[in-house]
């Protein structure tokens, strides 16, 4: 453990971006688990007489058409938005690593079906295709975030498919074999920790595209709905009163949804540098 | 002396995360025009370093921080671009380790002989063209015209080697520096490369500067010959004088641990001999093999109607070059890969019939292990020593218990040599030897009766594989294990093996007692193998009778 902490202190005094990018995810986790509680506004109570009212001390983000403190909205929103990215990514990581680390490994028939299957999911536009699930499932958000891990679950098939092919010949899974593992304790044991790394990498690209993707959602009205605070439909409600010049209803949750994806991105390349122990000396 | 090139105390250290490592140690050598020196040394001892220095293509991390290097002359230490672009390739060129790897893999191999012609001199491309295709000749290329436009994939790995030195050799360089140019090749392919080098060097006047872990090779090839260690020069002198009474004790160790023709696996390390085996026992035979085949896809078997079997607590050993199907054959006999043809008996019970996917749960898993090539991609990176040891005490004996796996996998390390303190590292911290011993260490864990081994030592030093034989030998006097030994090496074959089975194109050219087989072998190819090893003269000195 020490190691491992001394190894990423090491990789992150090389590569400030890293730990720019790691405090900002820490930042948004925090907000995400105390931050509602720390609000001097309610979130959802709207107060009529206050709306519209430019960025003050006050209320740093302004007011919304209804009065309520965008500040404190943004900041409420910071949960829900997280929960659906990391879930819907969390989901689509497990099972697409493990789909594809099988048929990279075992390959014949198993692999062609889920290599054509994998094709036809990627061959529709797959916002188009998230939407049709939410559409057809029913407007809640565990569907917003089964329909997320499903357009995310080609690209962790194919990137742990790939990943494991290249591996699979090696001595050491030879030598798996001869100790007598199949080709479960191969996959589990041998095969995917040794992919992690690779995968981390995608897991947190993929986390910032996956909060886009929600926002987007909610954005054309599917999923989460009004009331409830979430930086998709801020700004989707703020867009209307833009052009008379009220931008900071539009700018302040798209600039914390820019945030968390710049965040999510920047992480990616360290992640993979801080868990691979052939860096580590 | 003409001094074409020489090097005066260099040093170059490479800056880490870990601080400065120096590589270079104060290195001086000099060569004259048309001559030939050796480099020998085990990896890490700075051969290639100082190839690379001389070249100025040293990487960013790696500084020249004391000494010279003239050439023709000129001092070129601290030489930029401008100064070295016209000379390499032109005055100077280098021929590579891995040709397929350093030729470009899109480009027909003519036009990167033309690429390398037009970059020196002002020509067209028909010029360029017609020199690649008289490079081509000189370099032996059958059917130079069609080559021409090949791209590397489609040549074998000795033409690829072809094709670099007729690059190399292109604009007539006064220095050719060829950095292992034939490791990596057949015994035959190797000695045709070398005898192409050596006629092109004495035809042109070249100075070469050959670098190789082969003391052989370069007894043969050079005029002088400088051992390198740890980044020095310890001992520099003609082959005869060197091989006949080396002075520095380092290069008697080197010397000593280079297998050849007449050395016993116990000369290697400079001990006494073991006492002999007993005669395994009469009975059954542990292994037997009868028509193997093996085909991948259309085309030729890998492997076709082979035929052995080995007794109890025998070694047999399988020698071919690359292709010969040995590697294919060590697969079929662990049961990771199913033949397409004939049967395998392991203590007269049928094993073949039981499908390769599924023989992890079979009960004769256990009795028959591998030991693979390269320890390095043979051991789980996220696995400590201790993991890789006990692994198969967990999955094959069905062990769980942490302390009592740790005490085995702590007994079977320091049975193959390896300390106990070393079973927490991971494979990336461990050197190449000690990974080759827990390599071994997990597959006689689980007491096999018959251990195959891939080429066991080919990615190791002689001084390591030295010790890993030895070591692999005593294994198998304690505990009467069966070996099927698969090598390239003949030298270690004859050494470690009973009885030899020589592969051509995955068929049995000949099989024998070792000892008959390499002394007087029946098959011509078995002769053009053995005439292919390059020897140099052990030294009287060294022999145990003269030692005792």
């Amino acid at each position: 453990m020490n190691a491992t902490l001394r190894h990423a202190a090491w990789v992150l005094r090389g590569n400030p971006v890293t730990l720019l990018a790691g405090l900002g995810t820490f930042v948004l986790l925090l907000l995400a688990l105390i931050g509602p509680a720390l609000l001097a506004y309610d979130p959802i109570a709207s107060n009529v007489p206050m709306a519209l009212q430019p960025p003050s001390a006050a209320h740093w983000f302004g007011t919304d058409q209804l009065g309520r403190d965008v500040f404190s909205r943004v900041i409420a929103a910071t949960r829900l938005d997280l929960a659906i990215a990391a879930s819907a990514v969390a989901l689509s990581f497990a099972l697409g690593a493990m789909i594809g680390a099988f048929c990279g490994y075992i390959g014949g028939r198993l692999d062609r079906w889920v290599g054509r299957f994998v094709d036809v999911l990627m061959a529709f536009p797959l916002f188009v295709l998230a939407m049709a699930l939410v559409a057809a499932l029913g407007n809640r958000v565990e569907n917003i975030i089964y329909a997320t891990a499903i357009i995310n679950l080609p690209f962790y098939i194919r990137f742990a498919r790939a990943e494991v092919n290249v591996r699979r010949n090696l001595g050491w899974v030879e030598a798996a074999r001869c100790s007598g593992h199949g080709p479960v304790g191969v996959v589990m044991r041998f095969l995917l920790p040794n992919i992690l790394p690779a995968m981390a990498v995608q897991v947190s690209l993929n986390l910032g595209w996956a909060i886009l993707n929600a926002a987007g959602l909610s954005f054309l009205g599917l999923g989460v709905r009004p009331p409830t605070p979430e930086w998709g439909i801020m700004v989707a409600e703020g867009a209307r009163f833009i052009t008379s010049g009220k931008w900071w209803l539009v700018v302040c949750p798209g600039a914390a949804l820019m945030f968390a994806v710049l965040c999510f991105n920047l992480l990616g390349d360290g992640l993979r540098d801080i868990l691979d122990p052939r860096l580590r000396t | 002396m003409s001094g074409l090139l020489s090097v005066a105390d260099l040093h170059v250290s490479f800056t880490t995360r870990h601080g400065t490592v120096p590589a270079l140690r104060g290195v001086s050598l000099s060569l004259a025009a048309g001559e030939t020196l050796g480099l020998v040394g085990e990896s890490g001892s700075g051969k290639s370093v100082t190839a690379l220095a001389v070249m100025r293509l040293l990487d960013r991390a790696a500084q020249v921080t004391g000494g010279r290097i003239t050439f023709r002359c000129e001092d070129i230490t601290q030489a930029g671009r401008g100064i070295m672009q016209p000379l390499r390739g032109a005055a100077m060129s280098m021929i590579f380790q891995n040709p397929r790897a350093a030729l470009n893999p899109i480009r027909p191999v003519g036009l990167q002989i033309a690429d390398v012609l037009r970059a020196h001199r002002a020509l067209s491309a028909a010029a360029a063209r017609d020199q690649a295709l008289d490079l081509l000749r000189a370099v032996h290329i059958r059917e130079p015209e069609r080559r021409l436009g090949a791209y590397p994939h489609e040549l074998s790995g000795g033409m690829c080697q072809r094709v670099m030195i007729a690059m190399a050799i292109s604009c007539e360089p006064a220095l050719l520096i060829a950095d292992e140019p034939t490791t990596g090749l057949d015994v035959t392919t190797q000695k045709a490369v070398m005898d192409l080098l050596g006629e092109i060097i004495a035809g042109r006047g070249m100075a070469l500067l050959l670098i190789t872990h082969d003391l052989g090779l370069a007894a043969q090839q050079c005029d002088r010959i400088a051992v390198m260690e740890r980044g020095e020069v310890v001992e520099e002198a003609p082959p005869a004088a060197l091989f006949g009474a080396p002075r520095h004790p380092y290069t008697r160790r080197l010397v000593a641990a280079s297998p050849t023709p007449r050395s016993e696996v116990h000369t290697l390390i400079g001990l006494p001999p073991p006492l002999a085996v007993q005669a395994p026992p009469p009975g059954p035979p542990l292994l037997e093999v009868e028509g193997l085949g093996k085909r991948f896809g259309p085309g030729p078997p890998a492997v076709d109607d082979v035929s052995f079997r080995i007794a109890p607590g025998e070694s047999l050993g399988l020698v071919g070059e690359s292709g010969s199907g040995k590697s294919t054959i060590a697969r079929l006999v662990c049961r990771l890969l199913d033949p397409s043809a004939g049967q395998i008996r392991f203590s007269g019970e049928a094993i073949d019939a039981f499908p390769a996917a599924r023989f992890h749960a079979h009960p004769r898993r256990r009795d028959i292990q591998l030991v693979f090539q390269d320890p390095g991609d043979s051991l789980n990176p996220r696995f400590s020593a201790c993991q890789s040891i006990a692994d198969p005490l967990r999955k094959l004996l069905g062990l769980s218990d942490p302390a009592e796996l740790r005490r085995r996998a702590t007994f079977l390390a320091e049975r193959c040599g390896l300390e106990g303190s070393l079973l927490d590292r991971f494979p990336h911290q461990l050197s190449g030897g000690q990974r080759a011993r827990v390599g071994i260490a997990r597959a006689i864990a689980c007491e096999p009766k018959l251990l195959v081994l891939d080429e066991p030592t080919a990615a190791l030093d002689v001084s390591v594989q030295a010790v890993i034989l030895n070591l692999l030998d005593r294994l198998r006097r304690d505990t009467g294990l069966g070996f099927l030994f698969v090598s390239h090496d003949l030298n270690v074959v004859r050494m470690m093996c009973e009885r030899t089975v020589v592969l051509q194109a995955g068929r049995v050219v000949e099989t024998g007692p070792s000892a008959r087989l390499f002394s007087a072998p029946t098959a011509p190819y078995t002769a053009a193998l053995l005439a292919a090893i390059p020897h140099f003269n052990p030294p009287a000195a060294l022999t145990p009778a003269a030692r005792a």
